[in-house]
């Protein structure tokens, strides 16, 4: 064996450099930026998207399974009374994962950690009894920090209560939306990243450091060929022309070059009738060729297609 | 190559397993650049092949994607190192039946992988798309076998200095695994935020830097000398090609996140390793260019010195692309636009693609001992692939400075993607014409094997003449 008798010094000036680059790279940028503390951003889309959306092992096939449901809450789950202000509350039924920042309260950083665990007691939520979350105030060293609140151990509400009052308009299913964002491949044509340099006037705010702590994957997107998604809830917030835009976005911006998601319909319409994909696509043609005055009625999805987590997702994005 | 699976290593020929990777790296180069043009198709006519999960653009563009990294690119050098390192070290591949299964592992690992992606079950992280499953797979059964061979043929080599080409190979093989490993680290132990978005990119520039140019360029330095006779011009700007690769291109990842929220210190020190790209991609043509001398006939006349050049010749504009869309001065005009696609074209299919197509000519026919079949189908394919190309990259890069005076004059986003339409169109016929001059390659190599002249032993196939 010829070995590397004369390459004794090349090979240690290359696990030198190697290492010393692999220092720069991982170890400096991975220590700084765990030392950045969570934004309410990133509390609220943790909570809202549940633990990874992309594959794992509670939902491999990426169909929304296992996730969290958002819920606008008007009464109080417990007395049933009215409440002075409607708040958004996270349920984690039983078996639900929960999002890194609470089976990893240090992923939070610091000030939102030390509330969460003290005065949100994050800790204390267990995945086989299910738990209530709910983004609070409190202050660290003097200072008003959003934390995560356990309602469970705070309030006394389980998923159970919170699920009694919740109406189905209440209710986002953004978790699964934001898998099906991830499954259907928005992310290679939409970013969720608003540039730094030019995006303010268009697109919104760009993100900050804190923005992403515990939300896997963050699929921020590199080819931009449509537009920036980040902050789409706030300027278009109508269910009606989202709904119409995925079907087929044609309908509603006659040059767009997005695919039609009407296959995330299913089978069956809100009625529970079988949606006719073929009738509807022969009617749209005849609309494109003039035949038809009107384009063909885009059918209501079932509360429980794909769709409706998708544009629920969609709404979330402020 | 199925009958010398279970044979005994001593029973297999010698450049079996390379053969075995030479094929099926066409194969997957058909694959590959086919979606390709299907998936621009779909850019272009929104309509087409409409209404279904599985040819939804969505599901498709990360297929199209891996099947050319992992399938033509990555296994195309795996067939380089196969006979080169053994040739470089006078001996034999240290073992034929572990390349062969190697082969065959990544086979059925990437078409599992593949079959994943399009359905739709992703990691939703850029070039690390695959399930952490898929990724341990690729990392066990795929990168550790192939490199163990090659580790175990140079060390047993029976020349006493290491040629360049095998610096390369063993290097980026090793600087490959650890790249796979932490780059998928996310996956694996659950990073989420800001490491996670960073660790996908720091995969991605990753696997391109200290993988696909490192190795493409190591092949050149092999196939160049090789093939015109001439001895490479300068062994020490080989050095200085190596170590500047190890210290430069593993640091800039984050300059592919520069307008995102990333701790500003990184970003500029990114971009200014970014620029320094520029020692070893110099370094590089400059060395091939020199090595050329007085055998520039063979740009015309033979097929892979013309591919082999070309690709270097790539590889200017590529690395002054490189070193400078990523300053801050110029990356926010053209960050996120088809100004990177048509870059990213320019590394894959331009540079690498044709110092990978040259290798894979020549390991064919030297170790089949059979001369190309057809000089002409040859010619076809590689101006196939330089027309459509060249009409890909054009249009991409217009595209791309649309869409960034778009982005900086607030055009309404929709006026953008009516004044990308031409070049949408022009994208998908670059893409096909591509894609049909590989499958007159496939087609060529398939009757090089099947009906070549025999190269006798100690000849190069370019030494005989035509009988045809």
């Amino acid at each position: 064996m010829a070995g590397f008798r004369e390459y004794k010094v090349g090979t240690r000036i290359f696990a030198l450099a190697l290492g010393g680059s692999m220092c720069i790279t991982l170890l400096f940028p991975a220590s700084d930026m765990s030392k950045v503390s969570a934004t309410d951003m990133a509390l609220e889309k943790q909570l809202s998207a549940g633990r990874e959306t992309g594959f794992n092992l509670d939902d491999p096939f990426l169909q929304g399974w296992n996730k969290p449901l958002g819920v606008e809450l008007t009464v109080d789950p417990k007395t049933n009374q009215p409440m002075a202000t409607a708040m958004t509350v996270y349920v984690y039924q039983k078996g639900t994962p929960f999002p890194s920042g609470i089976l990893h309260p240090r992923v939070l950083g610091a000030g939102v950690q030390e509330l969460s665990v003290e005065q949100g007691h994050i800790v204390d939520a267990k995945k086989d009894a299910g738990a209530v979350f709910a983004i609070s105030k409190g202050v660290y060293n003097g200072q008003q920090v959003s934390y995560i609140d356990n309602l469970t151990a705070t309030k006394g509400w389980t998923p159970d209560d919170v699920m009694h009052v919740a109406k189905d308009s209440d209710i986002s299913e953004a978790g699964k939306g934001k898998t099906m964002f991830v499954r259907e491949g928005c992310w290679w044509c939409h970013t969720l990243l608003p540039e730094q340099t030019q995006d303010w006037q268009v697109f919104g705010a760009p993100p900050m450091l804190g923005d992403f702590n515990g939300e896997s994957p963050t699929a921020f997107g590199s080819d931009r060929k449509a537009p920036d998604l980040l902050h789409v809830g706030s300027r278009n917030s109508s269910r009606e022309w989202m709904m119409m835009h995925f079907f087929n976005p044609r309908l509603v911006q006659p040059h767009s070059i997005m695919p039609r998601y009407d296959y995330l319909w299913g089978d069956k319409d809100a009625s529970g009738q079988a949606i006719d994909f073929a009738k509807w696509r022969a009617e749209y043609d005849e609309y494109r060729e003039g035949k038809r005055v009107n384009p063909p009625e885009v059918p209501s999805y079932a509360s429980n297609s794909e769709i409706r987590g998708l544009i629920d997702f969609m709404l979330s994005l402020k | 190559m199925f009958k010398y699976l279970f044979a005994k290593n001593e029973d297999i020929p010698a450049g079996s397993a390379a053969v075995f990777f030479g094929f099926s790296a066409i194969v997957w180069f058909v694959i590959g650049t086919g979606l390709g043009s299907f998936n621009a198709a779909k850019l272009a006519f929104p309509d087409f092949v409409t209404g279904n999960m599985y040819f939804a653009f969505g599901h498709m563009r990360q297929v199209h994607v891996h099947a050319v990294i992992f399938g033509w690119i990555s296994m195309a050098f795996a067939m380089a190192m196969m006979y080169i390192a053994p040739a470089l070290g006078n001996n034999k591949l240290w073992s034929e039946k572990l390349g062969l299964w190697n082969c065959m592992f990544w086979n059925v690992g990437l078409a599992l992988g593949l079959t994943v992606l399009w359905a739709g079950i992703t990691s939703g992280r850029e070039y690390s798309d695959f399930p952490w499953p898929i990724d341990l797979y690729l990392a066990v059964f795929v990168f550790i076998p192939l490199a163990l061979n090659v580790w175990m043929t140079v060390l047993n080599r029976k020349t006493q200095g290491i040629y360049t080409t095998n610096w390369f190979f063993i290097a980026s093989l090793f600087m490959v695994i650890i790249v796979f490993l932490v780059g998928n680290s996310p996956e694996f132990f659950h990073l989420s935020g800001l490491t996670e978005a960073y660790l996908t990119w720091w995969f991605a520039h990753n696997v391109l830097g200290l993988w696909i140019t490192p190795v493409a360029a190591a092949i050149a330095y092999y196939t160049v000398p090789k093939v015109t006779g001439n001895p490479l011009y300068s062994h020490r700007i080989g050095h200085l090609h190596f170590w500047s690769v190890v210290v430069f291109y593993s640091t800039p990842a984050a300059h592919h996140l520069m307008s995102a929220p990333l701790p500003e210190w990184l970003k500029s020190f990114a971009s200014v390793e970014g620029v320094l790209i520029l020692v070893p991609a110099i370094a590089f043509v400059s060395n091939i260019m020199l090595t050329m001398k007085g055998k520039w006939y063979m740009f015309v006349e033979n097929i892979e010195i013309r591919f082999t050049i070309t690709g270097c010749l790539m590889a200017i504009p590529l690395n002054m692309q490189g070193g400078f869309q990523q300053t801050r001065a110029i990356n926010w005009y053209i960050h996120g636009t088809g100004w990177i696609v048509a870059h990213a074209h320019l590394a894959l299919l331009g540079f690498s693609t044709f110092l990978e197509g040259a290798a894979v000519y020549l390991g064919l026919q030297t170790i089949m001992r059979r001369k190309l079949y057809s000089l002409t189908l040859a010619n076809m394919h590689f101006w196939l692939l330089l027309i459509g190309f060249t009409i890909y990259w054009v249009s991409m890069t217009i595209a791309g400075l649309i869409q960034g005076a778009g982005k900086i004059y607030e055009v309404p986003y929709i006026d953008v993607v009516i004044a990308e339409h031409p070049y949408m169109i022009a994208r998908w016929i670059g893409g096909t014409l591509v894609f049909v001059g590989n499958v007159l390659w496939l087609y060529n190599m398939w009757m090089t094997a099947r009906k070549g002249t025999e190269v006798p032993v100690g000849r190069m196939p370019h030494e005989l003449s035509y009988e045809r």
